[in-house]
């Protein structure tokens, strides 16, 4: 089935758009880069969905290694995954890394093409989720995960689509209440126009109609859509100290009894369009601040790392278990390339683990019989028999998760919280000054006019708007250069760290711009030898290598043999060659480097091949414009690169090497507990507790789509060398907050100059708050664009 | 100037059941994906028989 051909004409492969290799296999005029991209065509071809191929060009992704998946035959866990099951017909939805573009749309919304079984598939695109129903008559869930991957859409399935938590962005309940919100508003400021124009003589019969309407209005306005306030204050004023809701719940209380009292007893037209309209206002704020990006998760946790099943063995037999009910004493089977869950000794093979996500390692770690393997290391050899100690939960890794130490996350106050209580304690204030003023004067009418006037008119409303608006349009900034935010309230604390640790493996270097070196000669013939060998091994190094090679003729080869996970070895040509680990090799060889693939061809050391560690760009530069901030670097690795590093930072920086994920974990502690705001850089799950107890906790990946741990952000590589312009921002962005207070401040001065005297009248506020809420608003969205083009962001 | 009275009954009514629409077209999820049908509408339906031979892989 692989038809090669030697002509090079087309330059990219038609599946997938990856540069072709010299040798390529073909399907009438198409060309392809792999096996696995031809197939994929074939099978599409084969069921007349190529219009797959008209939508984008290349729109397909390199196709991966098989995957094990006998655990979707287990009945357990396929109730655990399925959303609705009835009868015949069954409902999943799965999350699809891949899909990227609008021909994945199609294509996967016309899988019952493939299989008639399938009724019907349906795709949330920015979620990444497609929802497939299916008669599990016919097609088993297995048969469903296998089709989706033959055609080169694997879902990913872990441990967190089981512990389902459904937390949509945006609370529904919100939105509901800003429809209802937004409908009192405009029909009560329908109903006050008259009022504000002046009401003829025998118009006045309507004056009390409008005003009964008005009031109905105001209660749902005052107690559902404003409710979470009042229940807001409530908490907090029991907790003895006062946020900003608490004098917002005021005001929207003074508000309706005003209104309520005065259209009561005929006595004025009360306040019922500001208080709609303030309410309407505040919840969009909110909305504005719970608004994120629904597309990229910022609170994955080992959950989603973990596969949902593992293979045990149980009287000799493979069955497949899920991994929350795996017991001490269970024994695992762990194939190449399969994590291992939980803590466990070794009992049966040779373990080479790839430990770089808990420990940043690069290099894989070799383990002997007996020898405990901890949660989260990847086999990278033949598979391997381990005897559970502990149960995933509290394994090493999860352990991080488990810290007490992030309980006490919720006492960050923010800016709005702290002027909150100043405020609300000078409005107070001057209300009780004003009132006592009207009493002396024995004039009790104007006494109250005037409390509630004055509470009304220094509404903390534009506290409420310009901190969200301001931060949104930060955020919406950020957005825009690859560095996604979890929320506004993580802005605030950007803006205040002043620590910043650095991890090395993947965020000072890039694990995806990997160049394939070589210490040693070679001939291109040699070359050739060594492609025809690495063509037949499928190990991700080996295709690496193999691209790097680029060579355009293979020869035939004999007598091969592959050790899983440490090389190959076969005869070309009467030559014999190995390829591989050190310990594979036929001789004794010294070498400097143990890691990667060294090549004896008829006894002879020709050299290594390895993956050089790229240093991301601009380094230098980035770390002199951080040089505000107290910097540290805390690596996982070994000290090979301290040469390096030494010449980048300043000698006052920390490094550190050797770090485990609970050292790092303990020098965000100290560094915290020394009073510093601490951000941190990291990639992998080794830094993930770490991230966790930061103050601002950066994730950075080369692919968004790719695994990130819990963190407050998420940084894209190339976006690294903007992260000094992206704080500056976030500092503006409070100056900013701080100037549209000052001039809230002076709106409401206007306003209480009128409420002391007891003469406010309610089209001054109707009209006073609106103005003050739009100069507010524009302000901030002008200002933050005006910063933002000042730090080069726009 | 009384019929302002029906008037405004009216134009309560019709917003209270603009406001009902809004609440069943959210509730029933009708907002909760608001990009991938904008790039639905936009396939072309599918091509019968003759114009999708030149697609066919021949083998």
């Amino acid at each position: 089935m692989e038809d090669q051909n030697k002509t090079a004409t087309q330059a990219v492969c038609y599946h997938c758009g990856e540069d072709l290799p010299k040798v390529k296999y073909q399907v009438g005029d198409k060309d392809f880069c792999c096996a696995g991209c031809m197939a994929v065509f074939k099978i599409l071809s084969e069921n007349n969905l190529c219009n797959y191929y008209v939508y984008n060009n290349n729109p397909g992704r390199q196709f991966k290694n098989e995957s094990h998946l006998e655990y979707l035959d287990e009945p357990k866990i396929i109730d655990q995954l399925l959303d609705y099951k009835h009868e015949s017909s069954s409902i999943i939805t799965f999350y699809i890394p891949a899909i990227h573009c609008s021909s994945c749309i199609w294509l996967l919304e016309h899988l019952y093409k493939i299989n008639p079984a399938i009724f019907s598939s349906r795709i949330d695109f920015l979620k990444k989720q497609v929802t497939i129903s299916f008669n599990h008559d016919e097609i088993s869930l297995r048969q469903l995960v296998e089709t989706l991957n033959q055609i080169g859409y694997e879902p990913l399935i872990s441990l967190q689509d089981v512990v389902q938590e459904h937390s949509s962005s945006v609370d529904k309940a919100l939105v509901l209440k800003i429809a209802v919100a937004g409908f009192l508003m405009g029909n009560v400021m329908l109903f006050s126009f008259p009022e504000y124009f002046g009401l003829s003589g025998f118009e006045k019969q309507f004056q009390s109609l409008f005003g009964w309407l008005n009031l109905t209005f105001a209660i749902p306005a005052a107690f559902y859509c404003g409710r979470d306030y009042f229940t807001s204050a409530i908490t907090s004023l029991k907790h003895r100290h006062i946020n900003l809701d608490t004098p917002l719940a005021l005001i929207i209380a003074v508000l309706f009894l005003r209104t309520a009292f005065e259209i009561l007893f005929s006595t004025g037209p009360g306040f019922a369009d500001t208080l709609t309209g303030l309410v309407f206002l505040l919840l969009m704020g909110k909305w504005l601040k719970q608004r994120t990006y629904h597309h990229i998760s910022f609170d994955r946790d080992y959950r989603s790392y973990f596969p949902i099943a593992v293979t045990t063995l149980q009287n000799g037999k493979e069955k497949p278990v899920s991994i929350n009910e795996i017991k001490i004493g269970d024994r695992l089977w762990i194939r190449n390339g399969e994590l291992v869950p939980a803590d466990a000794i070794l009992m049966k093979g040779e373990a080479w683990m790839d430990m770089s996500f808990v420990t940043g390692e690069s290099g894989p770690v070799h383990k002997v019989l007996g020898e405990i393997i901890y949660a989260g290391g990847r086999q990278t050899s033949e598979a391997i028999e381990l005897e559970v100690i502990k149960p995933v939960s509290q394994s090493y890794l999860t352990g991080l998760w488990n810290n007490d130490n992030y309980k006490n996350n919720n006492e960050k106050q923010n800016f709005n919280d702290t002027v909150a209580k100043y405020f609300s304690l000078g409005v107070f204030l001057i209300a009780f000054a004003a009132t006592g003023y009207w009493l002396l004067q024995n004039d009790s009418h104007k006494a109250w006019s005037a409390f509630t006037a004055v509470i009304i008119v220094a509404c903390p409303c534009v506290l409420a708007l310009s901190t969200p608006f301001t931060l949104s349009a930060i955020l919406s900034v950020f957005d825009k250069k690859g560095f996604y935010v979890k929320n506004t309230d993580a802005v605030e604390e950007l803006a205040k760290c002043d620590t910043l640790i650095f991890d090395k493996t993947g965020t000072l270097t890039s694990n995806e711009n990997a160049e394939i070196g070589f210490s040693g000669t070679i001939s291109a013939e040699e070359k050739i030898i060594v492609g025809s060998l690495l063509r037949n091994s499928i190990h991700p190094l080996s295709r690496h290598i193999l691209k790097a090679l680029n060579v355009d003729r293979f020869y035939s080869l004999s007598d091969y043999k592959e050790v899983v996970g440490k090389g190959l070895t076969a005869k070309i040509n009467n030559h014999s060659i190995y390829a591989g680990h050190l310990s594979m090799l036929p001789m004794e060889v010294k070498s400097a480097r143990e890691s990667g693939v060294h090549i004896v061809i008829d006894h002879v050391y020709k050299g290594c091949f390895d993956i050089k560690q790229q240093w991301r760009s601009g380094l230098a530069q980035l770390i002199l414009k951080l040089s505000k901030l107290k910097l540290l670097v805390l690596s996982g690795d070994t000290d090979k690169d301290r040469g390096m590093l030494d010449t980048i930072f300043t000698p006052k920086t920390t490094i550190r090497f050797r770090q485990s994920p609970h050292q790092k974990l303990d020098a965000v502690l100290k560094l915290q507990q020394g009073g510093n705001k601490v951000m941190m850089l990291g990639d992998g799950l080794n830094d993930a507790g770490a991230l966790k107890q930061s103050d601002f906790g950066i994730a950075l990946t080369d692919n968004i789509n790719n695994f990130t741990p819990g963190c407050d952000a998420i940084l894209k590589g190339s976006a690294l060398n903007f992260l000094p312009d992206f704080i500056r921002l976030s500092k503006d962005g409070l100056k900013i907050i701080k100037i549209s207070f000052a001039i809230a401040i002076a709106y409401n001065c206007v306003g209480i100059y009128f409420a002391v005297q007891g003469t406010l009248y309610p089209l001054v506020a109707a009209v006073l708050m609106p103005i003050s809420t739009v100069t507010i608003i524009s302000f901030t969205t002008m200002a933050t664009r005006w910063f933002a083009r000042k730090n080069k962001l726009i | 100037m009384n019929i302002l009275y029906f008037l405004v009954g009216c134009s309560v009514l019709m917003a209270l059941i603009f406001l009902a629409a809004f609440f069943w077209a959210y509730k029933t999820g009708q907002n909760d994906d608001v990009h991938t049908p904008g790039i639905r509408m936009l396939f072309d339906d599918e091509v019968v028989a003759e114009k999708s031979e030149e697609d066919h892989f021949s083998s």
